[in-house]
């Protein structure tokens, strides 16, 4: 009976109890949910436009960053060093397309999955190639993001925001709304999920597969710079954060791969539930729940509905 | 029918397509065997055949999807040996399928929308925030394609998802995604299968309503015979790769080629 008592009554007591923790154990999620989603939907804008589980999505990000930061640490300025990294985006994506894409049009998703994980493997040795393997510290002030906390006393207690959670949660619904509605009401957009649907009607309009699969890559690329920079200035830019990229996995099944809104939700829905979950009820089993929370919501997700929340229905006509 | 800026049917009677001594094989399988024929400007031409006789292939090589391994494709007076089919959209040709292919989880309206993309200009960068020109090419193309669907009769669906559409309704979705590109060249792969009289009808009379009002050559594909000999104005007939007959409807029904392959005289 205690059992049953401190599962479903005690934490909800406590969050009465102390609504300022738990108002801070709510924005620490919203942001890391914010981030998740950004992740997610680095993976949702390839997977709508070529079906591909892009695996490389999190060394990306990593990659990205490193770029970022080893050429500051080269001594260029850091605003400059931001548009040479959007241009080694630009080429990866160029690069992507006519050495993986182009020689694998119309074979197999699992051979263009197999692909990506090549070239996740190709990523991580150019980078510490070239910018070694070390954690570096991300150029925040440098680019002018802001840095310390916001403190309220209020609700009884203090809250306090980091001013850089505060930056990368605009800054991440900024793009996420963007890309959102780029994708549904413009040429490029619909090109983009016409390509996803079917190449050879796509090809018979006049899209080239070539030029879409460069933007997409491209754009994906950016998102990845971007939440490299956030995920960056929340630790240090190492390979250890592809570990949060893996994140983005329960994300997109709980929002459904081809969903940029379900991106966004889902990445909201894991973001809170897990650090409120570790929060009010890890103690209960001593702790650690954040790491396995999402997947476990995940796959609950998965069993009553497969296509996840906002996923697109499998429309098969007999 | 309100379609504004459609080039009118210049000079009927020029050649617009030539097609000469093409033939294509996949390995072993010789899958059209020097065939030769034109297509003239605002004219209706139909392909037809028994099941296999290359006439699908016959599109795909003139849309660019197969590169034929000998022969020649005129098209607008340019000799090409191979293509590809979005230079092949580029320079107005238009096609649909013989088995539907629209984009299933996008609507009707953003179905056709996909056909304006060669005619929509407006830079990435602009597109990227859908604001200044790219917004006000947008609400543009948005009308011509209104007025597409208006033509089509289509209009109750314009915000259904075509997955969901019964199949008669895809097949005018499909014309409506081609028109919208302002074709010179509407191929056309079995518009009426799997139609019902009364959607054979109404395919009949779009098809005519578009070779007359914009006065679009069209070239098609079709297994109803008295559906062919009604609508077009010549008619090429393959069986096997080979050309068997071309000519007129009432020379193609009396050719003696021609009834043995419909009939299935032993080869």
């Amino acid at each position: 009976m205690s059992f049953v008592y401190s599962i479903f009554v005690d934490p909800f007591v406590q969050m009465i109890g102390a609504p300022d923790l738990l108002v801070q154990t709510l924005w620490e999620g919203l942001v890391g949910g914010v981030l998740y989603a950004l992740i997610a939907l680095g993976f949702v804008l390839i997977f709508k436009a070529s079906g591909v589980f892009n695996f490389a999505q999190g060394i990306m990000m990593v990659f990205a960053a490193l770029t970022l930061v080893g050429l500051h640490e080269k001594g260029v300025p850091a605003f400059l060093a931001l548009a040479l990294t959007i241009l080694v985006m630009f080429a990866l994506a160029l690069a992507v397309e006519r050495v993986i894409l182009r020689p694998l049009v119309n074979q197999p998703d699992i051979i263009l999955f197999m692909a990506t994980f090549g070239l996740t493997y190709v990523l991580i040795g150019l980078g510490e190639l070239v910018f070694g393997g070390n954690p570096k510290n991300m150029i925040t002030s440098e680019l002018l993001l802001p840095s310390g906390s916001l403190d309220f006393k209020t609700l009884g207690g203090l809250v306090s925001l980091q001013k850089i959670d505060i930056a990368a949660a605009i800054i991440a619904s900024l793009m996420v709304a963007v890309l959102a509605l780029f994708f549904q009401k413009t040429r490029i957009g619909r090109a983009l999920r016409a390509v996803a649907d079917d190449h050879q009607a796509a090809l018979s309009v006049g899209i080239s597969l070539d030029q879409i699969w460069v933007i997409v890559w491209f754009t994906a690329g950016l998102v990845a710079l971007a939440t490299g920079i956030m995920w960056g200035a929340r630790s240090n830019v190492s390979f250890a954060l592809e570990i949060i990229a893996l994140k983005a996995l329960p994300v997109l099944i709980l929002g459904g791969l081809t969903s940029v809104p379900g991106a966004i939700v889902g990445g909201l829905i894991i973001g809170i539930g897990e650090k409120l979950g570790e929060f009010y009820w890890g103690p209960l089993v001593g702790g650690g729940i954040e790491s396995w929370l999402a997947y476990f919501i995940a796959l609950a997700v998965l069993l009553f509905r497969p296509q996840g929340l906002f996923g697109e229905k499998i429309i098969e006509r007999i | 029918m309100s379609v504004a800026a459609v080039e009118p049917a210049t000079a009927a009677g020029e050649t617009l397509l030539k097609v000469e001594n093409v033939s294509l094989s996949f390995g072993g399988v010789r899958a059209i065997r020097d065939v030769s024929f034109d297509i003239r400007r605002g004219e209706i031409r139909a392909i037809i055949g028994p099941n296999g006789a290359g006439k699908t292939s016959m599109l795909n090589v003139i849309n660019g999807f197969y590169h034929p391994q000998a022969g020649r494709i005129t098209y607008k007076g340019a000799t090409r040996r191979r293509m590809r089919p979005h230079q092949a959209a580029a320079q107005g040709v238009a096609r649909t399928f013989q088995n539907v292919a629209l984009f299933k989880g996008m609507t009707t309206l953003d179905n056709i929308l996909t056909g304006r993309t060669l005619r929509m200009h407006k830079s990435f960068f602009w597109q990227l925030w859908r604001y200044g020109p790219a917004l006000n090419e947008e609400i543009e193309h948005r009308k011509y394609c209104e007025e597409i669907i208006d033509f089509l009769e289509i209009e109750r669906i314009r915000k259904e998802p075509v997955g969901r559409l019964p199949y008669g309704l895809q097949k005018r979705v499909e014309l409506g995604r081609a028109l919208a590109m302002q074709p010179d060249l509407l191929l056309l792969d079995e518009p009426m299968a799997g139609m019902n009289l009364e959607e054979k009808e109404d395919m009949s009379r779009f098809i005519l309503d578009v070779n007359a009002e914009f006065g679009t050559t069209i070239a098609l594909i079709e297994h109803d015979i008295g559906v062919v000999m009604d609508l077009s104005d010549r008619i090429v007939v393959l069986d096997y790769g080979n050309k068997i007959a071309d000519g007129k409807p009432d020379e193609v029904r009396s050719d003696q080629k021609v009834i043995d392959a419909y009939l299935g005289v032993v080869h």
